[in-house]
């Protein structure tokens, strides 16, 4: 009998249908891995597990009894922890505060400190993390954040582990002391169930495959069946090949330039390369590379600290964003909602902002004609599905979100457009017309740079993959020599 | 559109329960004061609306209305022409904006901060300009005070007030900026989101010392006309609260203090609730010592009554799925 299973459990979000009619099981002592792309509603069912979101349908059993799991607090007491994804701590406590953190001992209504310390050190000596119980959890490396997160699901007798993409930010040595932990709760008998993207891992360490597709089952693959390619296949449900699209492009002139550039966040290094008009070039490296910081400079969020970076052959002096859109640039942020969009405001609004100060005819005086024709336009060519351009983007699915950042942009006819994680969180639909979209761009000459956390999605996208590490380019891929591996030794520093 | 009805509809409802309670209450002399009162009020509103649109707060306006209140009669008094007297309090005031905006952009400091500090120190530096001497224009100047106390007669022996004109003026070109203007897109969209208008190419910085420098310089207008009104300014006093009453109108107005959204309208229209409340408390035979405790409570009340109509709104708007 299955440890924790869930019957035909959905969800609908505003906009989207997050999970349909989706079942899963996972048996004590199994490693059950769920992968799926983007969107294909994985975290939303970790997170109904854990009692964060509620299910509009279905059931949870836990050991054959149906339970109603309405907050993390019941789901504690099923023993089921959830390790997020982005990692949920308060940096200004100590690790040891951090492990307890509301489930604090007491004694005569005082926090026991002493009982918090000793608890700390027994949970971390457990996962062999030489790390001191009282250094503040935002002084850490990352790394060392994601292993306290483990020990903390761990440090509550959880039963059942649920790890979302635990290794998106670890090197490849705390990956591997993650993978040992695994094998050894698994031999202790606790249901592991693993999301993750990287699909080497999950051959490595799945007992059993669980594949999402747009918020449904799309299958299951034993032991024996795990192979990389079949697990591509159902998650994209359809041929690779035409699912990306890839054309090659002729290589035109190069249009944008990084000539010793300097990313605040690591001095040290020195970037440099070049986009080709016409060209995908794809970023990819683990999380807290400088995928994002690189474009967050380029697109002048960040000043350079150094170095200079050539449009077109000419040299632009970009402190800021308006800087960078005179110069022919558009960014594609990473979060649509903090940085892309203005949520409360109408479509049309949102679709119009960057343009306002180019197309006012007379000083000043915004001209809402234009940016009513932009968002028409884009509507259209975006296929939007949205009411009207009127309607409060908030109330848009995630993928037609993502749409009106594009629009946004494409309005302004950038010769260089920076997307960061183009695709996260969109459903299969929308990710397929932002590929097609991505091509098309290039088609037309522009110049296209990607940074994206999706291997897949790299591989099957880029001319040519820049890959970090640790603020440094470790290397460059031609699209003949793209491969998984290759890119994961680069991203991990391994072949540096 | 909605907001500015439901204000609209207060306002009513007081005018006529009043009315019912005193008749008196609607003489035209009466109702002309209400008008001075609120155009006088608007104004400020209007300035305060700007600098709350971005997500900002301005306490300093009393004290500044204060400030101005003192200066105006004294360079006149020292002999200077009104057109000198009056240009060099507006560009005080103005200056005053801009350094509050630079502070809170280039330093990074809390506008809370540093205009409760501007509302110490413009108050306490006025006091020792003036000794703590009443300041006023005696009987001269009474041309340069129509701008304040003149009426337009309409007829009938009912008159508008000038101030209401300025206080039209000063509401149309508001509306045009901020609904028209690209500058007031970008405030409304700052105000929403700081870091995408950024992202988005806006010059968030510029933008918001922009709104410190109209909301002071409004101060100064108002501070101008506040003096002419009373023509007997006390430093202690004068224009004590009024960056509150500024404040509580523009939120009845619509504004929401976590920024990005107000109308020019709803704001004037708030302003006349304050104004139209204080009246009625006076006319009704309602203690004074109560005014505060009602003016607090019938805010409250609307701004419960908005946040409630606004979580039926969502839910429903969510439900649909669109």
């Amino acid at each position: 009998m299955a440890l924790l299973a869930a019957r035909g459990i959905s969800k609908r979000f505003p906009g989207v249908l997050a999970l349909d009619a989706v079942d899963m099981a996972v048996e004590a002592g199994e490693v059950l891995a769920v992968i799926g792309e983007n969107g294909a509603g994985k975290s939303t069912l970790m997170k109904i597990l854990a009692g964060i979101e509620i299910p509009d349908s279905g059931e949870v059993v836990r050991d054959g009894e149906s339970v109603n799991i309405d907050s993390p607090r019941r789901a504690a007491a099923l023993g089921i922890a959830l390790i997020h994804q982005e990692l949920n701590f308060c940096a200004n406590l100590s690790v040891a505060a951090n492990l307890y953190l509301g489930r604090e001992p007491e004694q005569w209504g005082l926090i026991d400190r002493a009982a918090i310390r000793e608890g700390a050190v027994h949970a971390l000596a457990q996962l062999e993390l030489e790390v001191s119980p009282d250094v503040l959890m935002g002084d850490l490396p990352i790394g060392h954040q994601q292993l306290v997160e483990i020990a903390k699901a761990l440090s509550t007798e959880a039963r059942v582990l649920i790890m979302d993409e635990p290794t998106s930010s670890l090197t490849s040595q705390e990956a591997e002391a993650l993978f040992a932990v695994i094998n050894e709760l698994r031999e202790r008998g606790v249901a592991i169930v693993y999301i993750s993207h990287r699909l080497g891992e999950v051959e490595a360490l799945a007992d059993r495959v669980l594949v999402l597709c747009d918020g449904q089952n799309a299958g299951e693959l034993d032991r024996a069946e795990i192979s990389h390619d079949a697990m591509v296949a159902k998650m994209v449900g359809r041929d690779v090949a035409q699912y990306y699209a890839h054309q090659a492009h002729p290589a035109g002139d190069i249009a944008l330039q990084a000539e010793d550039l300097v990313i605040p966040a690591w001095p040290d290094h020195r970037l440099n390369f070049a986009v080709r008009r016409g060209q995908l070039v794809g970023i990819a490296g683990l999380v807290g590379a400088g995928r994002t910081e690189l474009l967050q400079v380029l697109f002048g969020i960040v000043p350079a600290l150094g170095g200079r970076v050539l449009i077109d052959g000419a040299p632009h002096a970009i402190r800021s964003p308006v800087d960078a859109i005179r110069a022919g640039l558009a960014l594609v942020p990473e979060d649509r909602k903090q940085q892309g969009l203005i949520l409360e405001m109408a479509l049309r609004d949102n679709i119009g902002l960057p343009g306002l100060g180019h197309y006012q005819r007379v000083a000043g005086w915004a001209n809402f004609a234009r940016q009513a024709a932009d968002a028409d336009q884009m509507i259209e060519r975006l296929a939007i599905r949205t009411p009207g351009p009127a309607q409060i983007v908030q109330y848009l699915s995630g993928g037609n979100q993502q749409k009106v950042v594009l629009g946004k942009w494409l309005a302004l006819e950038p010769r260089v457009l920076l997307l960061d994680e183009p695709t996260r969180g969109i459903d299969i639909g929308a990710k397929q017309a932002i590929y097609h979209l991505m091509e098309e761009l290039a088609e037309s000459g522009v110049a296209v740079l990607f940074a994206s956390s999706e291997l897949e999605e790299i591989l099957g996208m880029a001319d040519e993959v820049l890959v970090m590490h640790e603020g440094r380019i470790t290397g460059q891929l031609q699209r003949d020599a793209l491969s998984e591996e290759a890119i994961m030794s680069l991203a991990t520093g391994k072949a540096a | 559109m909605k907001k500015i009805l439901g204000i609209l509809g207060l306002l009513v409802a007081i005018f006529v329960v009043t009315w019912i309670v005193e008749p008196k209450f609607v003489s035209a002399y009466n109702l002309q004061n209400i008008i001075r009162w609120t155009s006088l009020f608007g104004i400020i509103s209007i300035g305060v609306a700007f600098v709350i649109i971005t997500g900002g707060i301005d306490l300093s306006i009393g004290s500044l209305i204060g400030l101005v209140g003192c200066l105006l009669p004294m360079l006149l008094a020292a002999g200077y022409s009104p057109v000198i007297a009056l240009l060099a309090v507006v560009v005080l005031s103005l200056a005053i904006g801009l350094m509050h905006g630079l502070l809170i952009t280039r330093l990074g400091l809390q506008p809370f901060v540093v205009t409760l500090c501007g509302l110490l120190f413009y108050r306490g530096f006025a006091r020792w300009l003036t000794h703590d001497q009443v300041q006023g224009f005696g009987s001269s100047y009474e041309g340069l005070r129509q701008l304040a106390i003149g009426k337009v007669s309409l007829g009938g022996g009912f008159a508008l007030p000038i101030p209401f004109f300025l206080l039209l003026l000063a509401g149309v070109l508001a509306a045009l900026f901020l609904n028209r203007t690209i500058w007031g897109r970008y405030l409304l969209a700052l105000g929403r989101n700081e870091t995408a208008a950024r992202y988005s190419g806006i010059q968030i910085e510029r933008m918001k010392v922009l709104a410190y420098v109209l909301c002071s310089g409004t101060a100064g207008l108002g501070g101008i006309l506040f003096a002419l009104d009373v023509n007997s300014v006390q430093p202690a006093a004068h224009g004590n609260f009024y960056e509150l009453y500024a404040i509580a109108a523009a939120v009845l107005g619509g504004c929401s203090l976590r920024g990005g959204e107000g109308s020019i309208l709803g704001v004037v229209i708030g302003a006349a609730v304050m104004r139209l409340l204080y009246n009625a408390i006076n006319v009704s035979g309602i203690p004074t010592q109560l005014e505060f405790a009602i003016i607090g409570a019938v805010i409250l009340a609307g701004v419960i009554a908005d946040e409630l109509i606004r979580r039926v709104a969502s839910r429903r708007r969510a439900g649909r799925g669109d």
